[in-house]
């Protein structure tokens, strides 16, 4: 297959960027998009030319590193998946393909496709945890886990952190983001007793980075590539609101 | 020809203490001396790497008080590659009742590690493995549950107990996200400062003592030095020396090569894990491979057509013209044996012709009869997102037809040479996880990784690197000693070097050909000649990177190729330590396996009485031969007795 793709290429994060055309030749159905990519900066390197940067490393879709908008969707065309396993038989010889990084004001674009993602790491910060110092565990058994929570826990935790639901979000929210861990941590009996002021403390700090309201919109779990429902969010609100009267008083 | 090694003088662990076994890790933690809660707060500790094995240090250093300064190359502590893990991590909590115990998880793992790992070290790995599940449990880690409530298990290969935990198909995943929670929470509380996308390229050492590291941010080429009172390695694994492997892409073995030409023992650098389940490689294109957990080998079995050359879809093949060769030769574990006997076993059946797939390198992994007894719905809910991995990457449909798998660079047993206390020979320099050789000996058994990890980092690193801090000259170090301007000049003067070179190929094409070059001569099979051809072609393309290699752009700023161009320069290094490690020791163990050295039906044949020992290399110079320090292995709670999965 032969591919051209049109790439946002900026030096740093302060430079202006702009979208750039390449063709890419030589292009196999089983090829993963990232291959792809190889491809292309082969061809770039070959030439002298700076390839283009990308995050990736896994490349199995589960380290949450990579992340692209591929022709206005983050993580491209197909359901439940990220860009590494998004593969080019998805595509048809010819096509242009545009690809752009995550956009949101509170991820900075640090090279072409690489953007800052640091902003997560600081609403975990902020509470996504249960206080548990290495030492001071029951036995593993001690506490019995229903098995519907115990897979509820689960659903919300398999987050990945790629950052696709904000980048997907016409108001740049990371509800769901934070709503998948006040559910995993929430429904679990460990986590009951930080479970209000985790969600809201992990909120507050949300808002503090600069992301938006959620209105209920539902791009990002439309984008979100291990599904991660949206009812993680009203769980959530609800929690928040829990802990609100307490902070008042 | 000058030799390609010397022998010095053996080496040995002097930490571990005299006495029964089971009385050893609490003898030795009473020995350590303790540091009182307001002193810690004054000592700084740097860890690199926040995988399983270094998120958990570096939380739990916080909680103890020490200021720890953490680093990794990606953009969160989080996506460090323990994330990948699928399968499960063992423990030894009987929960089944099933003959489980400490003592025989110890066995199974010197058993499975064919005899060449410290009996100390294993057994403490035993004793603390219970506790580990405590703890994630403790964190919310949504383990595997069933009905009742109560925690879930399987079985890997190698054993016949029940003893791996598991979260579905993402192991790995919820471990390491309750060891980065723990780790962000005591960034909030100011013990612990992350630095992501930072790349550690030298280690300082300060009359005799590691005192800190060189590292670039990867956002704008900035070097640094950081210094601090002890640094720990938690860096991972080299299996990216092959190119190909189920590794993420950013798996190097930078920091520990840089810390080997300081001073520290590189041991059994040869001892690779290839696993047999993964998927097998599509095309020229392929940049990493995928792994299908061993779990997999609980419900699948593995087949091949009994005629060379069957063209037939799998389907058509009728049960009597299917060769289950896993069972049929191995009866007492079947398609549950060790991940060596299993990988070769692959490989002797495609070399035979049986393989299938494109190129005929692959066997089937068949879940049909499972499917049958179990329904599709439970073979769902243990490995669903294992099976739309494959489907996805395949475009086929392994719930209809049968997967197909071949062999591929897993994990590296090898690593520095530590002490009980996970000491390296560098005072200082600790070093835990996958980047140290400890537990494993020859060949790791599955769910076993991740267990060490978590098992160094929560509870052995913490009660070890405290006789140490208390013993030694601290908060001594100073940015401005000669040592440390030295060293950050060296990594200055690399980078520089690759950047002026302008030659004409890519850093990618020096790594595949590398790559192919170790798979072919240090792979599955090795043999004394091809491993001596193997150092020459190593040799020469070495010498033809240095000359011709291309690194666009410039160090300040954000260059991919330039991080890339680093990483392959140091696994030519390795590759051929590991070529001279393999070709030294001409004996068949674990992974190890030498054409050379067979039984009557071609298992392995270990020879205990010339090779009981760690192979532990010194670096003696540029060009100069390394130098062999043997760590003799002895085993008194467990016979020497040949492997046998029979
Ligand atoms: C696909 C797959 C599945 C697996 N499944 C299982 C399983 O089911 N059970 C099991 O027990 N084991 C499994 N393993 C093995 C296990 O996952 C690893 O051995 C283990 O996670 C390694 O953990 P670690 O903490 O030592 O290192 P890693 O998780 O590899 O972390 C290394 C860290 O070091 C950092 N780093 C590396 N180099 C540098 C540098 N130069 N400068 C700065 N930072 C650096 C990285 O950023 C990262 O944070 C699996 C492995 C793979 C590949
Ligand atoms: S590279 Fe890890 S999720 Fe895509």
């Amino acid at each position: 297959m032969n591919i051209t793709v049109r790439i946002w290429r900026q030096h740093d994060q302060t430079a202006a960027g702009q979208m750039v055309s390449y063709r890419v030749d030589g292009v196999s159905p089983d090829m993963s998009f990232l291959e792809m990519l190889d491809v292309l900066n082969d061809q770039l390197s070959a030439a002298g030319d700076d390839p283009v940067a990308f995050d990736h490393d896994c490349r199995e879709g589960i380290c949450g590193m990579c992340s692209l908008v591929i022709n206005g969707i983050a993580h491209g065309p197909e359901a439940l998946t990220t860009t590494c396993q998004l593969y080019m038989r998805h595509f048809n010889d010819g096509d242009t393909i545009d690809i752009e990084p995550w956009r949101s004001a509170s991820f900075p674009i640090l090279r072409d496709l690489i953007v800052d993602r640091s902003a997560l790491d600081r609403i975990i910060q902020a509470g996504g945890y249960i206080s548990a110092p290495t030492g001071s565990a029951p036995d593993a058994a001690a506490t019995l886990v229903p098995k519907k929570d115990a897979d509820r826990a689960f659903d919300a935790a398999v987050c990945i952190g790629c950052g696709a639901c904000i980048a997907a979000c016409p108001n740049g929210s990371g509800m769901l983001f934070t709503g998948a861990k006040a559910n995993h941590l929430g429904v679990l009996p460990q986590g009951q007793p930080e479970r209000h002021e985790r969600a809201l403390a992990m909120v507050n700090q949300h808002d503090a980075e600069g992301f938006g309201g959620c209105t209920q919109i539902g791009e990002c779990t439309a984008v979100c590539p291990v599904g991660i429902p949206l009812d993680m969010i009203s769980f959530l609100n609800a929690d928040v609101l829990s802990a609100l009267p307490k902070e008042n008083t | 020809m000058e030799p390609l090694f010397t022998v010095g003088e053996p080496i040995q662990d002097a930490k571990a203490p005299a006495g029964p076994l089971q009385d050893q890790w609490e003898t030795r933690r009473f020995g350590a001396k303790l540091i009182n809660p307001a002193n810690r707060r004054k000592l700084s500790v740097i860890i690199v790497g926040t995988g399983l094995a270094g998120s958990s240090a570096a939380a739990t250093l916080g909680e103890a008080g020490y200021h720890v300064k953490s680093f990794c190359y990606q953009d969160s502590p989080r996506r460090a590659h323990s994330i990948a893990a699928q399968g499960g991590i063992n423990a030894a909590k009987n929960y089944r009742n099933d003959g489980d115990s400490i003592r025989r998880l110890f066995y199974d793992t010197v058993k499975g590690g064919d005899y060449r790992s410290r009996e100390s070290n294993v057994y403490r790995l035993a004793e603390v493995s219970s506790a580990i599940i405590d703890q994630c449990v403790a964190q919310g880690v949504p383990f595997a549950r069933d009905y009742g409530g109560l925690l879930d298990t399987r079985s890997f290969g190698g054993v016949q107990v029940s003893r791996t935990f598991y979260a579905r198909g993402q192991t790995g995943q919820q471990l390491l996200l309750g060891a980065y929670q723990a780790l962000e929470r005591q960034v909030s509380a100011g013990t612990v400062e992350v630095h992501t996308r930072h790349e550690m390229l030298e280690l300082i050492v300060i009359d005799g003592l590691a005192r800190g590291v060189v590292v670039r941010d990867l956002v704008d080429g900035t070097l640094e030095t950081h210094l601090a009172d002890a640094v720990v390695l938690a860096t991972g694994g080299y299996g990216n020396v092959y190119h190909l492997s189920t590794n993420a892409m950013g798996c190097n073995t930078s920091a520990t090569w840089r810390a080997h030409r300081k001073g520290a023992l590189f041991a059994n650098p040869c001892f690779t894990q290839i696993h047999p389940t993964c998927i097998p490689v599509s095309g020229e294109h392929q940049s990493k491979l995928t792994l299908m957990s061993e779990s997999l080998r609980n419900d699948g079995r593995i087949w091949v057509p009994v005629q060379a050359g069957d063209t037939r879809a799998p389907g058509d093949i009728p049960k009597d013209e299917r060769d289950y060769y896993l069972e049929r030769q191995y009866p007492a574990f079947g398609n549950l044996v060790p991940r060596d006997v299993a990988s070769r076993a692959a490989k002797n059946q495609c070399d035979a012709g049986r393989g299938v797939g494109p190129g005929g390198r692959g066997v089937y992994l068949d879940l049909a009869d499972a499917i049958t007894r179990l329904g599709r719905d439970a073979i769902e809910e243990k490995y669903g997102n294992l099976l739309d991995m494959y489907q996805k990457i395949t475009d086929e449909d392994p719930y209809r037809s049968p997967m197909r798998i071949y062999p591929a660079v897993h994990y590296t047993m090898g690593g520095l040479w530590v002490d009980y206390d996970l000491e390296s020979t560098i005072p200082g320099l600790f070093v835990i996880g996958e980047a140290n050789y400890s537990d494993h000996g020859a060949n790791r058994l599955g769910a076993s990784a991740l267990m060490q990890g978590l098992a160094d980092g929560y509870f052995i690193l913490p009660n070890t690197i405290n006789d140490y801090l208390a013993k030694n000259p601290v908060g001594t170090a100073d940015s401005s000693h000669p040592e440390a301007v030295k060293a950050l000049e060296t990594v200055r003067e690399r980078l520089n070097r690759f950047l002026s070179i302008a030659g004409n190929r890519t850093v990618d094409s020096f790594h595949k050909e590398l790559g192919a070059i170790v798979w072919e001569y240090c792979g599955m099979e090795r043999n004394a000649e091809g491993l001596e051809h193997a150092v020459g072609l190593i040799r020469a393309l070495k010498a033809e990177f240095w000359l011709d290699v291309k690194v666009t752009g410039m160090n300040e700023e954000l260059n991919q190729t330039l991080e890339r161009a680093g990483r392959v320069a140091d696994f030519f290094e390795l590759a051929e330590l590991m070529c001279i490690d393999a070709l030294h020791r001409g004996e068949s163990c674990g992974s190890h396996f030498r054409t050379e050295s067979q039984t009557g039906d071609g298992e392995a044949l270990r020879n205990d009485d010339a090779f009981a020992y760690v192979a532990a290399w010194e670096f003696t110079g540029e060009g100069s031969p390394p130098r062999l320090r043997k760590e003799n292995l002895e085993y008194h709670n467990v016979e020497l007795a040949q492997r046998s999965y029979k």
